[in-house]
């Protein structure tokens, strides 16, 4: 397949660009970071999101849905990181949207997908519990209790978690497999605790004690769900690795623009080579990661399960692309990049919390050199 | 069915009954490829045959003209031809400058004669060119070149030197840059193309760290060459010049992309072992090469993309520049670790064991990747003033 967008995807990508730089711009968020927004993203344009049917793209059209796939996920993903629009879109249209569209109950995806895709609900996704992502080290437990389960343990970076009315959470059964549990924010056991992060977006600490989830409360079979976790896990991976992108995008735009307008020594800054050469060096990256994502999209659209390398690839180059666009962003503005006041840091904020998300660089690359076999 | 589809059924067909099984392993060296020529050496008959039946077919240079000796393929089908010899393993017949860099200028640049009289045997691999830029004082500012040609009615007569020509002592014809005017700097350069048998050419090979001689310099005493080779107008040579840079830039950009036998963890696995986990046993050359991978595999799919968007309209010449940028300093990269991944069996110079020195031999000789056909610097020169459009000299 060629590594472009073809005419739908490119008019997607200009729809949303467009929408996200009118309706909410970094601007937004810092007006919700600075008000100390309870929810921490705005309600209202959520449901216009919805209006857009960007809520939509990965639930299925027997359910309301657009039925589209990673590509156009990538495309709303890249377009979030450009303007630091806090949404659930991750947590809700592509953890969760995902999760249950691959291995929901006939119930569970005609209760649960219809509202996704008109963004009537938040939904989190909970998996992490060690401050470095390990899904191989999941500990907390789902135990068989009557007809039900009871769910014991601990997750952190839980996405939008304060927020979300249902978690589906990843607990360990007794014969060791995984299981996927849908749990009602609001049931007995259930503590919540909203973090504040870095980059001002949503994220929670989760306990749970002793919950009793009902045996239809399960996604897909009890202690069968270790594929669909790594297929689920891989999907964000690749749509945070297109914010990424988007990330380094916009903050390569506001320093080439700052080059050609600083003026020191009678000249703009962008005549020095010392710059240039660190501005073409980083263009290039920027440009070898968006090849890379879009092979990684277009990988989990072709096949999710041969995906796995391709993704860990995106991710670690995302991650590494955008880590350097920001330390260059802040380093080239020199003292104004240090400011509040002015945007660059914020990107450098988010970049770093999605850096962490989901895997960093070193971690993909132990999975790269894993699946290499060495 | 498609026409496209069908192609690919009888190009497949004709592949899997006229590629030999020895031209179906990857190209190892430089000097295991095939590169045509006057004097050429085969190093086996499928070489020769393999190198025949595809030029008879016109196939070393799918998208060429047939008149001009090539296959007459569209695009696409170029496509689907490359994408059936990845898959059936087949090497390239013929690698040749002339096909990289002297045929897409002539296409573009030659008279209607000149195309006629050296196309065709660029395809059958029938003549082997070399390249006529560099001096001992124009290397990077290569339009101070100083070759001078006096322009007499019906010929030429030129003297001077060159310097880093690429196999200019196997080479049979030369394209070169003189000078025909010193008025102007750029424009009284010229685009010239001669016999290396005739009277007044003389190379000498360059001894390179890796002990070998890929360059020589290259003498030119009187040498009198007809009017009609000049390839476009007298002191226009320096466009011709420039678009075949472009074209010598992807290639060379592509290096990283054929150079490679097996992976580079296989490679390192295979030297240095594998602990009860299955993980290198030098960890952080692990991590390493994991990083070096995902660079690698991020270059793969920029080489594709960009090939994409040119057949979509949206190319961008001056990425030819960050292509070979970063191919160059990826494959000094990946040289620098297979060396490391060697160890001291990277250090042998000489014997079978290590293939007289393969390892140490290629690391030293990727060093010249990121100085020739312009330097990494000056790559990214180009990058920052046309692409990104920042100001300065």
């Amino acid at each position: 397949m060629a590594l472009v967008l073809n005419e739908e995807q490119g008019m997607l990508r200009d729809s949303v660009k467009a929408f996200l730089s009118e309706r909410a711009p970094v601007a937004h968020l810092r007006r919700l970071r600075d008000s100390r927004d309870a929810a921490g993203f705005d309600r209202p344009l959520w449901r216009a999101f919805a209006d857009q049917g960007y809520s939509a793209i990965l639930v299925p059209e027997a359910h309301g849905g657009l039925g589209l796939g990673a590509v156009e996920a990538g495309i709303i993903g890249e377009a979030l990181g450009r303007t630091l629009t806090p949404s659930p879109f991750l947590s809700t249209a592509v953890l969760a949207a995902r999760a249950l569209a691959r291995s929901g109950s006939a119930a569970q995806q005609a209760q649960l997908l219809p509202a996704i895709a008109a963004a009537e609900t938040v939904i989190a996704f909970a998996v992490d519990e060690t401050s470095k992502h390990r899904p191989d080290a999941i500990a907390a437990t789902a135990a068989r209790d009557g007809s039900g389960w009871r769910l014991d343990g601990a997750k952190t970076f839980v996405l939008d978690g304060h927020v979300a009315e249902r978690f589906i959470v990843a607990a360990r059964t007794a014969e060791g497999g995984l299981t996927l549990l849908l749990v009602d924010a609001q049931a007995p056991g259930v503590q919540i605790e909203r973090t504040l992060m870095v980059d001002a977006h949503n994220a929670a600490r989760l306990r749970f004690d002793g919950v009793r989830i009902a045996a239809d409360a399960v996604l897909g079979a009890a202690g069968a769900a270790d594929a669909v976790l790594a297929e689920v896990l891989d999907f964000g991976r690749v749509v945070v690795a297109a914010q990424l992108l988007g990330i380094a995008d916009a903050v390569f735009e506001l320093t080439l623009a700052y080059l050609k307008e600083r003026r020191q020594f009678d000249r703009a800054i962008g005549e020095f080579q010392a710059l240039q050469h660190r501005a073409a060096e980083l263009y290039i990256d920027i440009e070898l990661t968006r090849a890379l994502v879009l092979g990684a999209l277009q990988a989990m659209d072709a096949d999710p399960a041969k995906a796995g390398l391709i993704v860990a690839q995106a991710k670690a180059h995302a991650c590494t692309t955008a880590n350097r666009a920001v330390q260059e962003g802040v380093q080239m503005h020199g003292g104004i990049g240090m400011t509040d006041e002015f945007d660059v840091g914020l990107y450098m904020k988010r970049a770093r919390t999605l850096q962490e998300l989901f895997g960093d660089a070193g971690y993909h690359a132990d999975r790269v050199a894993a699946m290499g076999g060495y | 069915m498609s026409d496209l589809e069908s192609f690919r059924r009888e190009t497949r067909a004709w592949l899997e009954a006229n590629c030999p099984a020895e031209m179906r392993r990857p190209v190892t060296s430089e000097s295991d490829a095939c590169w045509g020529g006057r004097n050429f050496k085969f190093q086996s008959e499928a070489q020769r045959r393999w190198l025949q039946v595809m030029g008879a077919r016109g196939w070393t240079v799918p998208t060429w003209p047939k008149a001009y000796g090539g296959g007459g393929l569209s695009k696409e089908e170029a496509a689907v031809l490359a994408a059936e010899m990845r898959e059936l393993g087949c090497r390239p017949p013929l690698w040749s400058f002339g096909i990289w860099m002297l045929g897409p200028a002539l296409l573009a640049h030659g008279s209607e004669e000149q195309k006629l009289e050296h196309l065709p045997r660029i395809a059958r691999g029938e003549i082997r060119w070399c390249q006529g830029y560099s001096e001992p004082n124009a290397g990077s500012d290569l339009a101070s070149l100083a070759t001078k040609a006096e322009v007499h009615d019906d010929h030429l007569i030129i003297n001077g030197q060159k310097i880093w020509t690429s196999y200019a002592d196997a080479a049979d014809w030369i394209f070169c840059l003189v000078r025909t005017s010193t008025a102007k700097k750029h424009t009284g350069i010229s685009f010239v193309l001669f016999d290396m048998q005739s009277p007044g050419v003389s190379t000498r090979p360059i001894v390179l760290i890796s002990g070998k001689s890929p360059f020589c310099e290259t003498f030119f005493d009187n040498v009198r060459v007809p009017r009609g080779n000049v390839v476009g107008e007298l002191n226009a040579g320096w466009t011709i010049a420039k678009y075949l840079l472009t074209h010598e830039r992807e290639m060379i950009g592509g290096i990283g992309d054929r150079g490679a036998v097996k992976p580079l963890g296989q490679f390192a696995a295979d030297a240095v072992g594998l602990d009860e986990h299955g993980r290198l046993r030098e960890t952080a050359l692990r991590a390493q090469i994991a990083r070096f991978e995902i660079d690698e595999a991020a270059f793969r799919a920029l080489m594709q993309a960009t090939g994409d968007r040119a057949r979509h309209g949206m190319g961008n010449p001056a990425m030819s520049s960050a292509l070979k940028y970063y191919g160059a300093e990826l494959n000094k990269r990946r040289w620098e670790l297979m060396a490391s991944a060697a160890g001291a069996d990277g250090l042998e110079w000489e014997g079978e064991r290590s293939q007289d020195g393969t390892v140490a031999r290629t690391w030293l000789r990727t060093k010249g990747n990121s100085i020739e056909g312009g330097t990494s610097e000056i790559q990214l020169n180009v990058v920052a003033k046309r692409v990104l459009g920042l100001p300065g000299v």
